[in-house]
């Protein structure tokens, strides 16, 4: 019986800090969104297929054109930050006056288009890059470079985005443009080029989160199904357009499912975790953090 | 809205007759099963739209497709209960799961961009549940009821399309009633207002959350029995084709083509959209995988900029502006 709890605390300390690792790029996605939200209030449907582009890129700079992988990453942020802002100029941008549902709705056509685009230029095959980092144990657990990287990574993205809202001029335009849109340009905001930037921002953690996924996931087409969903509910959960509330539910969430899918398979882990939210959409319908009215 | 006048009525019956006679006269088995689909769909467009025309834009549609299509399968496989039963038993499921979903959507004031994605996380739930119990379901590999050796009333199993046909045209005629039912009820002008102004609406006395609960539930309805038909006709389902966000997606994308705002607009968005996809079928074989979805995704995004009432919609508009002008 001791042997056994034993064994059982080491993978339930093991999934319990997986599930932090998971976390960060979760939260890394979720302030993506939540910041094209708060921003111009759109909701990007087609933001994992946006990580998609950017796995799709990573696979062939890295395999294809033999582009070592550090320089790629770079190349990589740029490419889909370039198609988060091709997205609201040709998408976004005539639709700024319509009901929002109706931007939510386009972007659900990009999501469509984006992921047969991939399956009509690259096929259904399941792709990764062949990096394979190593393994570190600690005592009896053990944790994927890949993860830890990924973590790092997304927390060194989250700080980025942080400093860069706060300590700019176009950062603060942007906080304020997120708090009264009819009041800014007023103020000698240009509306249009803060908008342009954010969607770029926006696209540019949606890249970072893809040069770190491609190190652990194959890439497809329809590989944008397997988080875009969580990170909508993530960005809900926490209170659309809030930060703080989207980076704390993002490590509820990866808990959840790392913990789920510890007593029984990974897709319980996500119906444990849909269901959660859809029991805090009883209690708490402004998302965790929002103050009850 | 004027009454029905005798040359309408005439019309619908003349229109009536014509679809019924169809495969008596005309039975190549290709085209009436394209016709079936396109029913079939028509039906699940419609039940869409009856929510989705008061602004309350569902993507969980394909969870409850999937809650309909899965439970009367299962029932029928796991315990033998017929579809006769399975049906109506999938279709109190398909409503409890609304009712659990869309009350506090409504009760807590969760409109728009929220709905769509609390609805959303419905698609995704009931999606993983059918991949995750593998056991019963058969996962993604799908999962097909247990055949009759014969045709059967009791395990509604036909192997003659003529029939399917008839059962699918009846169910889309019903859909169409159900529109007009609606339409014209008072519950379609207080639902207009709410989708308006929920305040306004509450203070001129409207219930706004009894409201939208029954429009709610109506549409899961009709959606879960559109599962279940489109089950007992194809005699497979996958969890892709019946549930989770791309068949919600779909469903949208079709009502959005023909015309949230009219009756006949999802059915024509199910005409063209059935008939791309298989012309491309058709045109280029396999190597027209994605292509159809190609076309879908572009044409989304163009109608919703340009042309938001749909195909019918906006032609009806422009007939009726040239009426009163000439």
């Amino acid at each position: 019986m001791q042997a056994f709890l034993e064994i059982f605390d080491i993978y339930l300390l093991e999934a319990v800090i997986n599930g932090i690792l998971l976390g960060g790029v979760l939260a890394l996605l979720a302030l993506g969104l939540n910041l094209i939200f708060g921003v111009i209030d759109v909701t990007w449907i087609c933001y994992a297929e946006l990580v998609m582009i950017g796995m799709y890129g990573m696979y062939f700079l890295v395999s294809t054109y033999h582009v070592p992988y550090w320089a790629a990453a770079p190349l990589c942020i740029l490419l889909v930050a370039g198609v988060g802002a091709l997205l609201h100029l040709v998408v976004i941008q005539p639709l700024l006056s319509a009901p929002p549902i109706n931007q939510l709705l386009a972007t659900g056509g990009v999501l469509f288009f984006l992921q047969s685009l991939a399956t009509v230029c690259f096929g259904i095959d399941f792709r990764n890059l062949g990096i394979q980092l190593p393994v570190l144990g600690v005592g009896e657990m053990n944790f994927s470079y890949a993860r830890l990287l990924a973590f790092g990574a997304a927390l060194v993205g989250i700080s980025a985005v942080y400093v860069f809202m706060n300590r700019t001029y176009t950062g603060t335009a942007i906080r304020a443009i997120a708090q009264d849109r009819h009041i800014m340009p007023l103020m000698g905001v240009d509306a249009r080029r803060i908008y342009i930037i954010t969607s770029a921002i926006g696209g540019g953690l949606a890249g970072l989160a893809s040069c770190l996924l491609v190190l652990q996931y194959d890439v497809h087409p329809f590989v944008g199904l397997s988080f875009g969903p969580i990170t909508f509910l993530i960005c809900v959960l926490g209170g659309l357009g809030n930060f703080f509330g989207g980076f704390v539910a993002a490590f509820v969430f990866a808990e959840i499912i790392s913990l789920g899918g510890l007593f029984s398979d990974l897709e319980w882990g996500y119906v444990l975790a849909f269901g959660f939210f859809i029991l805090m959409m009883f209690i708490r319908p402004g998302g965790l953090l929002a103050r009850r009215s | 809205m004027e009454g029905p006048t005798t040359r309408s009525m005439a019309g619908w019956a003349v229109g009536a007759l014509v679809l019924i006679a169809l495969p008596f006269v005309w039975s190549d088995p290709y085209p009436l099963h394209i016709m079936i689909q396109i029913l079939i769909w028509s039906f699940a467009y419609t039940s869409w739209s009856i929510m989705g025309r008061f602004g309350l834009v569902s993507l969980g549609h394909g969870g409850f497709m999937g809650v309909g299509a899965y439970v009367t399968a299962l029932l029928w496989n796991h315990l033998g209960i017929t579809p006769w039963i399975g049906i109506p038993v999938s279709l109190v499921c398909a409503g409890v799961l609304a009712l659990v979903v869309a009350y506090p959507c409504f009760r807590f004031r969760i409109t728009g961009h929220y709905f769509a994605l609390v609805t959303l996380a419905l698609s995704g739930i009931v999606l993983q549940v059918i991949t995750a119990s593998r056991d019963l379901t058969g996962g993604s590999l799908g999962f097909s009821p247990k055949m009759m050796p014969a045709d059967s009333i009791f395990a509604l199993q036909f192997r003659d399309k003529t029939t399917w046909y008839l059962i699918a045209l009846a169910m889309w005629a019903v859909g169409l009633l159900i529109w007009r039912k609606v339409d014209r009820s008072m519950d379609r002008y207080a639902l207009e207002a709410v989708s308006e102004d929920e305040d306004a609406a509450a203070a001129v006395g409207v219930n706004v959350t009894v409201e939208k609960l029954k429009i709610t539930v109506i549409s899961a309805l009709m959606t879960a029995f559109a599962g279940a038909l489109y089950c007992q006709y194809q005699l497979f389902i996958t969890p892709d084709t019946v549930s989770g966000i791309s068949v919600s997606l779909q469903m949208v994308f079709a009502a959005v083509v023909g015309g949230v705002y009219v009756a006949l607009g999802p059915t024509v968005g199910a005409v063209i959209t059935i008939l791309l996809a298989e012309t491309l079928r058709i045109g280029f074989g396999t190597k027209a995988v994605g292509w159809d979805n190609l076309i879908y995704g572009v044409l989304l995004v163009l109608f919703i900029v340009f042309l938001p009432k749909g195909i019918l919609g906006s032609t009806l508009d422009w007939l009726r502006l040239r009426r009163r002008r000439g």
